[in-house]
This record gives C-alpha cells, sequence and structure tokens, in this order.
C-alpha cells in the first residue's frame, strides 16, 4: 500500500506540507468512523420493527451547541497550524544567489540561467529546453513566466506547485534535499499538448553541478539554437492542432 | 376540508385543463408540474449524453489511445481512436452538461418547479408565463450548447473553468467557434435561470397558504428559497464573465489577454465568484430533499429545524467569501489565500452542524428502508466524505500539492455525484408518484441503487489515492509520466467501474418508464427485451476481448444487469405503473393532500390551511405516526408552536 501513496519527499519544506497532510488525515479519518459507525449503529438499532414507535424529539440544544462548537474549534486549530507553512512557503523568500528563469509556453519549460553576469536578459544567458539542473541543498529561486498561456508548475517530489501566468513573473523557492532526476508536469490545462508537457528537474551534488555547470552554463557556451525566448508569440508549439481554427493576431 | 371533495373538485379542474390542447398542455405550458416534468426530462436526457461523454474520457485514462468501442464510425480519421483535442472536449462537455444541463436542471428547475407552489400551499408559480419562458430558454440554450459538437473544430476544449487565456484565444486551443457556443449557451442559460429564480423568490414570498409561516416551511422549500437567491446574485457574474470571454474572442476586446493589457486572473476571480455560490446551488436542493426524506421514513421529526433552516442561511452567505481557495496557486496575492482559508474553515461548520442534525433525526428513529431512503441516506454519507476531503483543500499548504490532481476530481463528485445525483434520485423516487400518478417498482429501484452506490465508490474514492500519488487532473494518459505509471491498475479498476456504473443506470430508465407507460404496453415490453439483448450481446463481445480483468468485471455486471431486465419482464407488473394514492409515504407536507397526479391548480375549491410545522411524525398528538400539516389541531394541543 505504501507504494500507492504520496511520492517521496525531496524537498525542505516538503515536510511541513506532508505533516499537515497526515494531520489531516488522521483527523478526517477519525471523524469519517465515527459518523459512519454512529450511522450504521442507529441504521441497524432503529430500524423499523413491529412494535417500534419513534422518539418524538425536535432537537437538543446542547447536543447542537456541542457538535457547532467542536468542529469550529478544530478548524479554527487547523487553520491556525497552516499559516505557518503558507508563509513560509509562498510569502517570503530566503536570501540566494541561484536564480533560474522558467518561462512556459505551449507545450515546453524554458529554463534560463543568467550566465556569469548573473543577470538576466543579457547575451550570456544560457537557456535550456525542458530540463533544470540544480545543486543539493541549495535554495533556487524561480521566476516564473509564461508566455501564451496559463500553465502550472508541479513538482511532486518537492510539494511544489505555481500556476504560471501570462503578462507577469511570479517568483518561488524550492530547496531539493536529495540528488536525483525528478519530473516536472504541468498541471494546469494549457492545450492540447497538455499532457506530456513535462520537464525534467536534476539534483546534483554540489561537485557534479560544478561540472555540469562549467561544462554547459560558462565559456560561450554553444549558441543556445533552440527555444530562445525570441520564439516569443509564435503560439502553439511542437505540435501542430489538427484542425486549424480561424486564428487571429 | 374532506379529501373527497378534493377530488371532485379536481375532477372538473381536470377537464378543463385538457381543454386547453395539446400544444398549451405539453409544449408550451405555464402549469408548475408540467414544466418540472419538462425540466426533468430535459436533465435526463442530457445526463446520457454527459455520462457518455464520462466513459469515452474514462476509457481514454484506463487504456490509452486504444480505439473506443462503438467511436470508430464518428471518429472515422482515427478509427475510434480519441485524439488528446477530442479527449480534453470530451471531459470539458462532461462537465458543462452535467453541472448546467443536469443538475441545475433536474434539482433547482424540476424539483423547484414541483416542490414550491404545492409544498407551500400555493395554486401555482407567480409569474406562470415567466416560468415557462425560463423553461424554453433553458431547454434552447442546452440545444445551442450541442450544436457545438458539430461546428468544425469541434466543442470548447479549455475545461469548464475555461481559464483565459487558453479560452480566449482560438489558436491556442484549435477550438474556434466551439468555443464562442460554450459562451453563447451560457450565457442564455444564465437567462433562462434569472427568471426562474425571481419567480421562485417572489412565488415563496407571497404566496404561502394561510398559516404557512416562513418557519413551517418545508426545509427543501428553504433549500430552493437560498438556491435561488444564490441563482439571482451568482448566474449574472457568470453571465457577465462569459460575454466579456465572447468579446475578447470576436470583437478583439482585451479583459484577459495579456497581450493586449488584460488580466488573465480577472477571469477566475469572475468565474470562482460565481463558481463557488454555483456549488453550493448544486447542493442546497440536494440537502434539502435528504432532509425532507428522512424524517418521513425515519417516522421522527427533523432533529433542529431551525438550526437546519439557518445553517442553510449560513452557507449562502458565506459562499460569497470563499471563492478565493480555487486560486490559491493561480498568482493571487498568497496574503489573500491566507484571508480565504480562514472563511472556508468556517464554512465547513455549517456543514457539521447539518451532518450531525440528519444523524440526529436517525437517532430513535423506526426506518423504512424505502428507495427514496436508501438515496437520501447514500446522500448523507457521501456527502460526508466529500465534506471532510475538502479540508484537505482549505488547508493552504497541503492545497499546493493537492491543487489540480485527481483528490479534486473526487472531491468534486463525492459532493456533486455522491451529493446532487443520489439527492436528485431519492427526489425523483420520492415524488415520482405525485408527479405522475404512477408508483415505481420497488425491486427496479433497489436493483438501481445498490449498484449505484457500489459502483459509485469503487469509481470515485480510489481517485483519492491516485490523487495523493499526484495524478494531476485533464492529462490525456498517465502513462506518459514516470511517477504515475504503477498507478495505472487504479485507472482500469476505476474505468471498469465507472462502466458499470453506467449499465446500472439501465433499471433506472426501465423503472421511469414503465412506470409512466405502464407495463402492460406491449411495445415497451417489445422494446424492454430489445435493449436487454443488446447489454447482453454487447457484454459478451466485451467479455471476450482480451483487455484484462477491467473488461471481466464489466462483463458480469453487464450479464447481470440483461438478466434483471429478462427476469423483471417476465413477471406480469414488476410493481411498476400501478396508480398511486393520495398519500404513498404517509407524509405530512401539503403536496401529498393534492390528487396524484395534481391537476391544473392544484387543489379545488379551497387551498389546505396549515397550523404546524412540516415534520410532525409519531406525535403524540395524533394516533397515527403523522399528522398532516392541514389537519386542524384538536382541542388546546393544537396551539403548540410546531
Amino acid at each position: 500500500m505504501l507504494d500507492w501513496w504520496l511520492p517521496e519527499n525531496v524537498s525542505t519544506y516538503g515536510q511541513e506540507i506532508d505533516w499537515l497532510f497526515h494531520l489531516i488525515y488522521y483527523i478526517t479519518g477519525v471523524t469519517f468512523i465515527l459518523v459512519f459507525g454512529t450511522m450504521l449503529a442507529f441504521i441497524v438499532m432503529y430500524r423499523d420493527r413491529p412494535g417500534r414507535k419513534a422518539r418524538y424529539t425536535h432537537g437538543n440544544t446542547t447536543l447542537e451547541i456541542v457538535w457547532t462548537v467542536v468542529p469550529a474549534l478544530i478548524l479554527v486549530i487547523l487553520t491556525l497550524l497552516s499559516v505557518p507553512a503558507w508563509s513560509k512557503i509562498k510569502m517570503t523568500m530566503p536570501e540566494t544567489d541561484f536564480a533560474v528563469q522558467v518561462t512556459a509556453k505551449q507545450f515546453n519549460w524554458q529554463v534560463t540561467y543568467p550566465g556569469p553576469d548573473g543577470k538576466f536578459g543579457t547575451a550570456d544567458d544560457k537557456t535550456l529546453l525542458d530540463e533544470m539542473h540544480v545543486p543539493v541543498n541549495k535554495i533556487v529561486r524561480v521566476h516564473l513566466r509564461s508566455q501564451d498561456v496559463i500553465h502550472s508548475f508541479f513538482v511532486p517530489q518537492f510539494r511544489m506547485k505555481q500556476d504560471a501566468v501570462p503578462g507577469r513573473e511570479i517568483r518561488q523557492w524550492f530547496e531539493a534535499t536529495k540528488p536525483g532526476k525528478y519530473e516536472l508536469p504541468c498541471a494546469e490545462l494549457c492545450g492540447f499538448g497538455h499532457s506530456g508537457m513535462r520537464g525534467w528537474i536534476y539534483v546534483h551534488t554540489a561537485d557534479e553541478y560544478a561540472k555540469w555547470a562549467a561544462e554547459n552554463l560558462t565559456a560561450a557556451a554553444a549558441p543556445a539554437a533552440e527555444a530562445t525566448p525570441a520564439a516569443k508569440n509564435e503560439a502553439p508549439g511542437k505540435a501542430e492542432p489538427k484542425k486549424e481554427g480561424k486564428a487571429k493576431k | 376540508m374532506s379529501a373527497t371533495s378534493v377530488t371532485a373538485h379536481a375532477h372538473v379542474d381536470h377537464a378543463a385543463h385538457h381543454d386547453l390542447g395539446f400544444v398549451r398542455t405539453y409544449i408550451f405550458s405555464t402549469d408548475h408540474k408540467m414544466i418540472a416534468r419538462q425540466f426533468l426530462f430535459l436533465g435526463l436526457s442530457m445526463m446520457i449524453v454527459g455520462g457518455l461523454l464520462a466513459l469515452v474520457v474514462r476509457w481514454q485514462l484506463a487504456w490509452p489511445e486504444t480505439a473506443v468501442p462503438g467511436l470508430s464510425n464518428i471518429l472515422k480519421e482515427t478509427d475510434g481512436i480519441l485524439e488528446p483535442s477530442t479527449y480534453n472536449m470530451a471531459f470539458t462537455m462532461h462537465a458543462t452538461i452535467m453541472i448546467f444541463f443536469v443538475i441545475m436542471p433536474i434539482l433547482a428547475g424540476a424539483f423547484g418547479n414541483f416542490c414550491i407552489p404545492l409544498m407551500i400551499g400555493a395554486r401555482d408559480m407567480a409569474f406562470p408565463f415567466l416560468n415557462m419562458l425560463s423553461f424554453w430558454v433553458t431547454g434552447s440554450a442546452g440545444v445551442i450548447m450541442l450544436s457545438g459538437f458539430f461546428v468544425e473544430g469541434g466543442h470548447a476544449a479549455a475545461g469548464w473553468t475555461s481559464y483565459a487565456p487558453l479560452s480566449a484565444v482560438p489558436s491556442y486551443t484549435g477550438v474556434n467557434w466551439g468555443q464562442n457556443i460554450w459562451c453563447i449557451s451560457l450565457f442564455i442559460m444564465g437567462v433562462g435561470s434569472m427568471m426562474g429564480s425571481i419567480n421562485y423568490i417572489t412565488t415563496i414570498i407571497n404566496m404561502r397558504a394561510p398559516g404557512m409561516r416562513l418557519f413551517r416551511m418545508p426545509l427543501v422549500v428553504w433549500s430552493l428559497f437560498i438556491t435561488a437567491i444564490l441563482l439571482l446574485l451568482a448566474l449574472p457574474v457568470l453571465t457577465s464573465g462569459v460575454a466579456m470571454l465572447l468579446f475578447d474572442r470576436t470583437l478583439g476586446t482585451n479583459w484577459f489577454r495579456p497581450s493586449g493589457g488584460g488580466e488573465p486572473l480577472l477571469w477566475q476571480h469572475l468565474f470562482w465568484y460565481f463558481g463557488h455560490p454555483e456549488v453550493y446551488i448544486l447542493i442546497l436542493p440536494a440537502m434539502g430533499i435528504a432532509s425532507e426524506i428522512l424524517p418521513v421514513f425515519c417516522r421522527k421529526p427533523i432533529f433542529g429545524y431551525h438550526a437546519m433552516a439557518f445553517s442553510m442561511i449560513a452557507i449562502a452567505f458565506l459562499s460569497w467569501v470563499v471563492y478565493g481557495h480555487h486560486m490559491f496557486v493561480s498568482g493571487m496575492s498568497p496574503a489573500l489565500g491566507m484571508a480565504f482559508t480562514v472563511t472556508t474553515m468556517i464554512i465547513a461548520v455549517p456543514s457539521a452542524i447539518k451532518t450531525f442534525n440528519w444523524l440526529g433525526t436517525m437517532w430513535g428513529a423506526r426506518m423504512q428502508f424505502t428507495v427514496p431512503m436508501l438515496n437520501a441516506l447514500a446522500f448523507v454519507s457521501m456527502f460526508v466524505i466529500g465534506g471532510l476531503s475538502g479540508i484537505f483543500m482549505a488547508s493552504t499548504p497541503v492545497d499546493i500539492y493537492i491543487q489540480d490532481t485527481y483528490f479534486i476530481v473526487a472531491h468534486i463528485h463525492y459532493v456533486v455525484f455522491g451529493g446532487s445525483i443520489f439527492g436528485a434520485f431519492a427526489a425523483i423516487y420520492y415524488w415520482f408518484p405525485k408527479m405522475f400518478g404512477r408508483l415505481t417498482s420497488p425491486f427496479l429501484g433497489h436493483v438501481h441503487f445498490w449498484g449505484t452506490f457500489v459502483f459509485f465508490n469503487l469509481t470515485f474514492f480510489p481517485m483519492h489515492i491516485i490523487g495523493v500519488g499526484g495524478q494531476m487532473r485533464r492529462i490525456y494518459n498517465p502513462m506518459q509520466y514516470e511517477f504515475l505509471q504503477h498507478q495505472q491498475p487504479w485507472n482500469v479498476l476505476i474505468t471498469a467501474s465507472a462502466l458499470c456504473l453506467g449499465l446500472v443506470q439501465i433499471p433506472f430508465v426501465l423503472n421511469f418508464f414503465a412506470s409512466l407507460f405502464g407495463w402492460r404496453a406491449g411495445w415497451f415490453r417489445v422494446l424492454a427485451h430489445a435493449v436487454g439483448a443488446l447489454v447482453a450481446g454487447a457484454t459478451i463481445l466485451v467479455f471476450f476481448s482480451s483487455l484484462g480483468y477491467g473488461k471481466v468485471l464489466f462483463g458480469i455486471v453487464g450479464l447481470v444487469v440483461a438478466v434483471v431486465v429478462f427476469a423483471v419482464s417476465r413477471r406480469d407488473t414488476a410493481g411498476c405503473g400501478e396508480k398511486a394514492p393520495l398519500n404513498p409515504w404517509n407524509s405530512n407536507t401539503l403536496e401529498w393532500t393534492a390528487p396524484s397526479p395534481p391537476p391544473h391548480l392544484n387543489w379545488g375549491a379551497t387551498i389546505p390551511t396549515v397550523y404546524r410545522g412540516p415534520y410532525e411524525y409519531s406525535s403524540p398528538e395524533s394516533k397515527e405516526d403523522f399528522l398532516p400539516q392541514n389537519v386542524p389541531p384538536v382541542g388546546a394541543a393544537g396551539a403548540r408552536r410546531h
């Protein structure tokens, strides 16, 4: 059964999400058992039998107050427990010197590294298609953009998800804790090629990453021919729509 | 007022009714009961379309890129294999049809129209002509929606939520007129629903029978009242939203297109500002139906009547301030997300109150497990699961992971199928005798209920598991992703169960029409045999095909259904279509004092007077275990409030 559960978590804040998930799982699980147990017991005990008379009652104020206040308290506590993780993941941006820009398009992730000057939008930028390489135990800032429709940057093992919205840049972060190769699917319907819009995130050890970066990012590396942001506005990407609608620009 | 005088008058009115002629009686009728039946038929026939679309979607997910049986004549170019664009169209239209043209017409349209005047003691709606218009506008919207399947480029394929800019620019989906038709149809549907809601509100406020105080109204009328208010205030937001979307697509405006300075998130704000109240529009009537049916078959008063009414009012108010929980990871300000998490947690409280009150109603009851009761109990239990799974999403950090996965799909189906559809089935079985004047077959009803209950859970519960495993919704082929491949056996089980869920609706259709037309009609029996033979034949074909254990399950259930069809049709009447008595369930509410089916203007010369609340079952005041609302009290005891 363990196979069929949350995928392995390999990010720092993923633990907090998993902890909350399991907390809610146990609370709702217990509630489920109590409610269903009661219901089944009532169904058996109070079934129609000869001579049985139903209890004539319109309610019970004490009972009703109890079952209003108890769920309310549990829900308030759940809210309070959710706040710290949410503000850590989405509302704060930890200091880091490692940033990548991800520009989604139908149906690829374009991953841009700033190059030696550390700035995006300059000549030494290097863009990869559908792959991202990051070092382990390093806070990575993602500058998320989209050049056509809404996509969603989803890394199941990082417990990370954020929509990429055209017209704005959304900054997110993650810190991977284990080297490996992780899938980066798009989680928001983005057109006929939505399914299969998928990239890979390679998490390297510090040494391996340095080696990879030296080979691929620096030294006037090979011209980034494919999928530079110059391809902008050339809506639908690789696959052509089967039936062309009247496209208007 | 005696029952005999009612029938006497009814016969007079019945004759007058027929004088209107065929067209005014059956087509352009202003009688709320006929309009209710029209909405019911609209909803049930659209349910077939929506259901088949769902099965097509499921086939693709279990056995990706294999030919869907029966589609080779429709999808000629691909020989029955679904393409990604066709797949997107199928799930988009499944949701659109089910929400706007199945559940809303059945729950709000059919039972709103049928129950409100009859249960508050009115002769018809406040505006009968507007009521007729409401149906025909909604019906035209349905026809326009269906026409979208036949236009070049296919129907809308941007999801039922139609997020801009995917939906706003034709080239992004390759769909041109399909999406325009989607917008136009929903615009018209919005107008129709506005007519209906104004009518409901006016009728309930102004036309209650003498003695029918607000807090003596049956809870189903309360729920429809609140639903109508939500419809009146929420639907226009969608109506204007789809108009803006259509303008973006056709007139070159830039509401939602960033290239011209528009804002994609504006669409989501507008859509969910309508969309969340919409969820309650779908579930509140079902809550009311369950609150109505449970006391009848528990033979005891509803537990906490006032709490039930006030919790529905609370849900309605809160439903306006929770919509942002659909947008936690949309790019909306995370601070706003935190505010929406608080309101979302709060709205769970009235739902919890309702659940506990239903349990309280069952406490110390004398439960009669009739078919409507079983469906109402299924509603309560499935709604509990749907409500509990909602708490996962209310917690923003958990939602980051859960959002856009099958966990959400499981949740909405537990609420909208497990909740609304079981509520609709409960209502159909419960009011069928009054609506059509005929009884349905309890045997077929039980077969239908247990089949639906079992296969509903086998279909939708595993979706929680694959959702926790990370499977995204709206993907065409889960096998394209390495982290999802080990879950594929679940997808096969889900699809096989969904196919069986479709099969077990056959007894329902059979029951419905056999009860309507009478089992003895020879042509009907021939038709039923033909359906049985078709199911058996198709099943045997599937049985011998080589596609794994999912097919075997489908094959077994198919054979069982075929056997049931033949076995039942061998009996003389199978309990279908017998004439319904005035009050077959020994209920208290006013609709059961009118003849079955009620004539034009519902009652004879006088409308009933109301002396008490609707749920006086097993009251010490009465020798029987029920005490109808219109029976005058004996002596001083009648001064009691309930």
